[in-house]
């Protein structure tokens, strides 16, 4: 990920942000302006680390963070389900690092209102931040299904640390545990069960797998391999209701299946948390509206990521809150910066089976589709052609190639000869005569 | 895989097996030694006078041949199973219908220089002397026909008055039309080693520059067919500078200055000489002034003189310069005709050719009455029969009703192949002797058509004979696979079935043999060349154990290396006869709608139409595909690329083949190998395309010269499919088939395009797993096939400039069960690892990249290179190829 940003600027923004900041008034000659930051996820760190090399010291910063504990790394949670890792791994910045760079952390302290009026934060009972400027990182929250027996004891989302400990704890050995969405965290959350040793079933209600990022050809891959890792996977899984006497026992589906379940672990999706930004009267859509300088309605109110709405984008991933981050910590450094949308793209490892997708997923008619498919290794990929332009691309098994799919996607430059090597990698070697032939 | 039942053990360790080689005229000892699976290994047999232990790379792969796939293993009347009794019932029948309605010379016989001696035999006593038909001809018409008849006319006898050894003991070695690196591999080895022991030079006569050529100290590229004026100028010049043996030429032959005065007119001068055959002044007078001044030359010839219209004449024209000189049945000194088949010579012996009667016998009609007396014959016939063109001409005509295939494939050999195809529909009996169920012609039709499962080598028992008149034995090793057996037998079978029963008791092929010895005896007393008296009553141990002999070899025990030495020939007056011979001309001229002269021959590695050598996969690396070579001026002119596919017509059919450019062929020029046929090309049969005026004498077609045009053939897509069992391709398709390394490798072209292809595969192998690559766009598709992780199959195809190349997936298909990065490879078209190219030396499997490696390496030798990789090491018929690369590496090397 950490090349991702960099990419980003990668255009003629560049020289401009250098000047601005070799023509930087020392902070310590002003007044320092108060910035409260509301959420402490990985947007919110990411934007707190660049802001503080772009411009130490020159805001009076203040994190709210609901969660008991600083920012961690939310993509390991699958990972820290399946005993893969510690929660030590998944941590970021320790404590020490907020002093140190002048931060005031809060955690365990869900924000309740913004008073745009008087640039107040309010924390319920405990804290009220004022603030010069203000930026929200709250995230997104999980859904939960709107069907009967959804609040019984025993159905957890998993979206957090709390989260984990939860299902951790319900997933005892024999336990018959089943995971309602095919999501990318749905299919993680399912793994990371099944690695526990606890009797998975997947249930997805569409016919596919992951389907805004993989085609039927990948999406039957990676079912596959979930399969391999001892994931039942049932498609078209229309969950009608729970039920259970005080607790969990068992799920219907709607064509009258019964499921007996311990534990149901909810990963429907998630919405941008809004809550504050409506209370306020921030504009939003599906999330909290920013321009390309991820500014609110209100000039000095600013969001970034999952919460974020930007060109009508909502994204759910870590790439773009992280750009998010990148553009705001620049413009609230005084530099130009502008986000123009983060081209999606997904990479994951189901256990161990890398997946990438990129752009367009299913292949629109005035585009080729360039297809190598080998099931029996394990092995997709698709990359979508539209005029010489690399439109999308998806990938299972190997993404060797996924970051010059990206930049050719992001950028639009013609594709020209270089299929090949998107398609299988790079000839093996140049001393190879076959592959000198070939490339001839 | 089908293989032989293995052989009930009499001990432990499998007995080797002393045998001959059944593939060229040279006959090359090799020891068998029954893996007691059905298979053999195959090693060179050091103590055969032929080849000392060496082996060519069609030899060392015999061991690859036996499979009994495709085998013809039961007869058959009109496709449907029958009995011995059965089909021999009908054919015997036939037989006698055909006689009593039509008269016997209603019946034909189209025999094999393939056959064993003691098949010929009685094929030719059963039609010639039995039924009564003198409508016998061979394959050996196609082969040495004009060899025979200009021995005959200059010496009164079909004598090679030569031996091998004379190769190891010429100055100076002229071949003539003959590829020898390639088609006698071993003998050229034996013309090698003497260059390196005596400075032996070789001169090679031939219009292509062939890889023997390339090894040649002197290569006089003629134009077609003017061999006759370059000999013509050279008799002028021996002439002329006092080279002749006047008291030779006074005391031994005739004709001398008929001969001389034809020459003249053809070519006086050595300027004449080279305008008459397109060939500079200088390297005509280099030719005249090195065979004038050496005593010891050698003149082999083979087919590229032989398959002419003027063929004969080409003989005696060598011929005459020998008899000119003195230099024949000298040590080192001689015309030598290299023969095609492995008993092309022993079926010379029996008389099995229209135009003979029996060992070595005719038509005067004293030699009628000792054959009639010999054999008791009731219908001993009195004339010459139809040689093979005017044979096949008479099917077609309604003459011939009734005929009997044995052991060939003029369904693809003969010229006019497809007249031939639809003639033999209109017969009253076809049958056929066959090895192979899939051949062009066991797959022919007649009215009535009976299929007789033949033997194959390794189960044939009995003799054949070399180009140096030496017989050896074929022994059998392995166990008759089916019902098949031997000619012999069926023959003798039929003989009896027709009420001949004492004339065919034979019990053994010994029988048979010495049956044929005593004849070529009977009443010779030296009148006769061939006479192997001594023979006639060799015990069956003996038979056994004691060939290989050279005849002559008479009961008073003479037997002779070399003939004519004492310069009696076996004429009446026992004086050699020179011959006049014609202008040079071809027989059909080139015109502005056919402005090219096909020429036709042989690959190194595939031997005639590929029943054989195509069932091993290391023969079939070579050269995978039916290809026409193409100067590269007329190459531009015609636009075509090499690899790319072309449309060859000429008057009578067509071929499509791959391009290869190339300045071994001089403009103007085409050359396509002989040996596709229908069921491994889709449209490469050479015999369809040729003409084949015959020579007046020989009777043999001219194949090498006939006018032809050729053009570009358009194809949207070219690729290759490697399966485990051969698949058909759909109709319209351009296909070569090969086998290869676990399976059979398809080389394909088509109108059609990725998407079609697509679902080729996936009509082709429902139930399977598909891994594919498609870029339809491209018009790219690629497949791997899994049973399991078992690769069953795999294509390529792409569009016709980009075609893949099947290398490196030919490694991988090889093994069964590939890994990651070579599935990946196979879809991908990169080498996994490191491939060896396209094959160059068959016998140890080398590819043209590890030579090229082994070159860049430092080995700067023929003999390096085969050090460091193998290459070359074995029969050598690389060799040139190997030599060809190494300037080139070394200088790639040094830029």
């Amino acid at each position: 990920m950490a090349d991702v940003p960099a990419q980003f600027f990668e255009d003629e923004t560049l020289p401009l942000m250098l000047t601005a900041q070799t023509d930087q008034v020392p902070a310590a000659e002003i007044p320092r302006e108060r910035l409260v930051v509301v959420g402490n996820g990985m947007a919110s760190l990411r934007f707190l680390e660049r802001l503080t090399e772009g411009s130490p010291g020159r805001y009076d910063v203040t994190v709210v963070g609901a969660e008991p504990v600083a920012a961690y790394n939310r993509v390991l949670l699958s990972s820290l389900l399946g005993g893969e890792v510690d929660e030590a791994a998944c941590a970021f910045r320790g404590l020490d690092w907020y002093e140190s760079h002048g931060i005031r952390l809060i955690t365990g302290a869900p924000a309740t209102q913004v008073d745009r009026e008087n640039a107040l934060v309010v924390v319920g009972e405990t804290h009220v931040l004022p603030f010069d400027k203000l930026v929200l990182a709250v995230g997104s929250v999980p859904i939960r299904l709107p069907k009967p027996g959804m609040d019984l004891p025993g159905i957890i989302t998993f979206r957090d640390l709390a989260d984990v400990s939860a299902i951790r704890k319900a997933a005892v050995e024999h336990a018959k545990a089943i995971v309602i969405g095919g999501g990318l965290l749905g299919l993680e959350a399912a793994v990371g069960l099944a690695r526990l040793g606890v009797n998975t079933t997947l249930l997805h209600v569409m016919d596919r797998l992951m389907e805004r990022q993989l085609d039927h050809s990948a999406a039957t891959l990676v079912r596959r391999a979930m399969e391999a890792r001892g994931v039942k996977v049932l498609l078209k899984a229309d969950t009608d209701r729970v039920e259970g006497d005080g607790r969990v026992e068992r799920l219907i589906l709607a064509d009258g299946t019964v499921l007996p379940a311990d534990l149901v672990v909810m990963s429907v999706g998630v919405r941008p948390n809004l809550a504050l930004a409506q209370g306020a009267g921030l504009e939003t859509g599906r999330g909290i509206k920013v321009d390309d300088r991820m500014t609110t309605s209100d000039p000095r109110i600013f969001a970034l990521g999952e919460c974020a709405e930007h060109r009508g984008m909502v994204y759910g991933l870590v790439e773009p809150a992280y750009e998010h981050a990148e553009t705001l910590s620049r413009h609230l450094s005084g530099q130009e910066a502008r986000y123009s949308g983060t081209a999606l793209s997904t990479s994951l490892k189901v256990s161990g089976l890398p997946v990438f997708s990129a752009g367009v997923v299913d292949t629109p008619e005035t585009a080729e589709a360039i297809v190598m498919s080998d099931p029996g290794a394990g092995l997709y990929r698709k990359l979508l052609i539209e005029r010489d332009r690399l439109i999308g691309a998806v990938f299972v098994g190997d993404i060797g190639e996924q970051a010059r799919c990206k930049t050719l996607i992001r950028t639009g430059e013609p594709v020209g000869d270089q299929i090949d090597d998107l398609m299988f990698g790079r000839p093996a070697t140049a001393a190879d005569p076959l592959a000198e032939t070939l490339a001839a | 895989m089908t293989v032989h039942v293995p052989e009930p053990k009499v001990s432990s360790q499998a007995a080797a097996v002393r045998t001959t080689c059944p593939y060229c005229g040279v006959g090359c000892g090799v020891i068998a030694t029954p893996d007691g699976t059905g298979g053999a290994g195959i090693a060179g047999d050091t103590a055969h006078p032929a080849n000392f232990g060496r082996l060519c790379s069609k030899g060392s792969a015999l061991g690859e041949t036996l499979g009994l796939e495709n085998r013809l293993l039961h007869p058959h009347v009109d496709g449907v199973r029958a009995s011995w009794e059965s089909a021999l019932g009908t054919v015997a029948g036939a037989f006698r219908r055909t006689a009593e309605k039509h008269g016997p010379d209603a019946i034909a016989f189209y025999l094999s220089g393939q056959l064993l001696t003691e098949d010929y035999y009685v094929a030719n006593k059963l039609a010639k002397g039995f039924i009564g038909t003198p409508h016998v001809d061979t394959n050996s018409r196609l082969c040495m026909s004009s060899a025979v008849a200009a021995h005959r006319r200059a010496f009164g006898s079909d004598t090679v008055p030569g031996c091998y050894e004379d190769l190891d003991e010429a100055d100076v070695i002229v071949l003539v039309g003959s590829n020898t690196a390639w088609c006698h591999p071993i003998l050229f080895r034996r013309m090698v080693d003497a260059r390196t022991a005596r400075g032996t030079r070789l001169i090679v006569v031939d219009p292509r520059r062939t890889e023997t050529a390339e090894e040649a100290d002197l290569f006089l590229g003629l134009r077609p067919g003017t061999d006759s004026a370059l000999f013509s100028g050279l008799l002028v010049h021996l002439d002329r500078v006092g080279a002749c043996d006047a008291r030779f030429v006074a005391d031994h032959t005739s004709g001398y200055d008929g001969a001389l005065e034809r020459a003249r007119a053809i070519a006086p001068t050595p300027a004449a000489t080279a305008a008459a055959t397109g060939l500079s002044e200088a390297d005509v007078s280099a030719f005249f002034d090195l065979f004038a001044g050496t005593k010891r030359v050698v003149t082999a010839f083979s087919q590229g003189a032989n398959q002419s219209a003027q063929g004969t004449d080409k003989g005696n024209a060598i011929i005459n310069c020998h008899l000119a000189t003195g230099r024949i049945g000298q040590p080192g000194a001689g015309p030598f005709s290299l023969t095609g088949q492995p008993n092309a010579m022993g079926g010379r012996e029996v008389g099995g050719l229209a135009n003979m009667l029996a060992a070595h016998m005719h038509f005067a009609p004293e030699e009628v009455d000792k054959v009639r007396r010999f054999w008791n014959a009731p219908n001993l016939i009195t004339g010459e029969g139809m040689k093979a063109v005017a044979l096949f001409d008479a099917i077609a005509r309604g003459k011939i009703k009734a005929l009997w295939v044995m052991g060939t494939n003029p369904l693809v050999s003969m010229p006019q192949a497809d007249v031939i195809k639809d003639a033999l529909k209109g017969l009253d009996l076809l049958v056929v002797s066959e090895v192979m169920a899939d051949s062009d012609t066991a797959s022919a039709t007649a009215k009535k058509t009976v299929l007789l499962p033949a033997l194959a080598w390794g189960e044939k028992d009995g003799t054949v004979t070399n180009s140096e008149r030496r017989i050896t034995r074929q022994r059998r090793f392995l166990k008759a696979p089916g019902e098949a057996r031997p000619d012999w037998a069926v023959l003798a079978d039929v003989g009896r079935r027709l009420g001949h029963g004492a004339a065919f008791g034979f019990t053994s092929a010994a029988a048979v043999f010495r049956q044929h010895a005593a004849l070529s005896a009977f009443e010779n007393n030296g009148t006769r060349d061939f006479d192997i008296g001594a023979l006639a009553d060799i015990g069956d141990a003996a038979y056994e154990t004691n060939l290989p002999v050279q005849w002559p070899l008479t009961k008073r025990g003479g037997t002779k290396a070399r003939l004519f030495s004492d310069g009696r020939f076996f004429t009446f007056d026992k004086r050699a006869r020179f011959v006049a011979v014609q202008a040079p001309a071809l027989a059909q001229a080139t015109s502005e709608t056919m402005p090219f002269v096909l020429n036709t021959g042989r690959v190194r590695d595939h031997w005639h139409t590929m029943t054989r050598t195509g069932k091993s996969q290391r023969l079939s690396a070579h050269r995978p595909v039916p290809f026409v070579q193409v100067h590269p001026r007329d190459a531009t002119a015609a636009n075509l690329a090499e690899g790319g596919l072309a449309r060859v017509s000429t008057a009578h059919g067509a071929a499509e083949l791959e391009v290869i450019v190339t300045e071994a062929v001089a403009p103007g020029t085409l050359f396509m190998p002989m040996h596709w046929n229908d069921s491994n090309a889709s449209m490469a049969r050479v015999g369809a395309l040729v003409r084949g005026v015959p020579d007046p004498l020989s009777g043999q077609p001219e194949l090498k010269a006939t006018p032809a045009a050729i053009a570009a053939a358009s194809y949207r897509s070219r690729g290759f499919l490697l399966s485990r069992d051969p698949v058909t391709t759909p109709a319209g398709w351009w296909w070569a088939r090969a086998a290869i390394g676990g399976g059979s490798g398809l080389q394909f072209a088509t109108r059609e395009g990725s998407r079609e292809a697509m679902l080729l595969m996936r009509g082709l192998f429902q139930g399977l797993e598909l891994a594919e690559y498609a870029d339809h766009a491209r018009g790219r598709y690629r497949c791997a096939v899994y049973d399991g992780e078992r690769l069953v199959a795999c294509l390529a195809l792409g569009p016709e400039a980009g075609r893949p190349d099947w290398e490196a997936a030919k490694a991988l298909f090889a093994g069964a069960v590939p890994g990651a990065a070579e599935r990946r490879a196979l879809l991908s078209g990169r080498a996994a690892t490191a491939g060896a190219g396209p094959v160059v030396c068959a016998c140890h499997g080398v590819g043209l990249d590890v030579i090229t490696a082994a070159i860049t390496g430092g080995a700067g030798s023929v003999e390096a290179v085969g050090a460091a990789c193998k290459a070359g090491t074995n029969c050598g018929s690389c060799i040139p190829e190997i030599r060809k690369l190494l300037p080139e590496a070394l200088a790639r090397d040094a830029a």
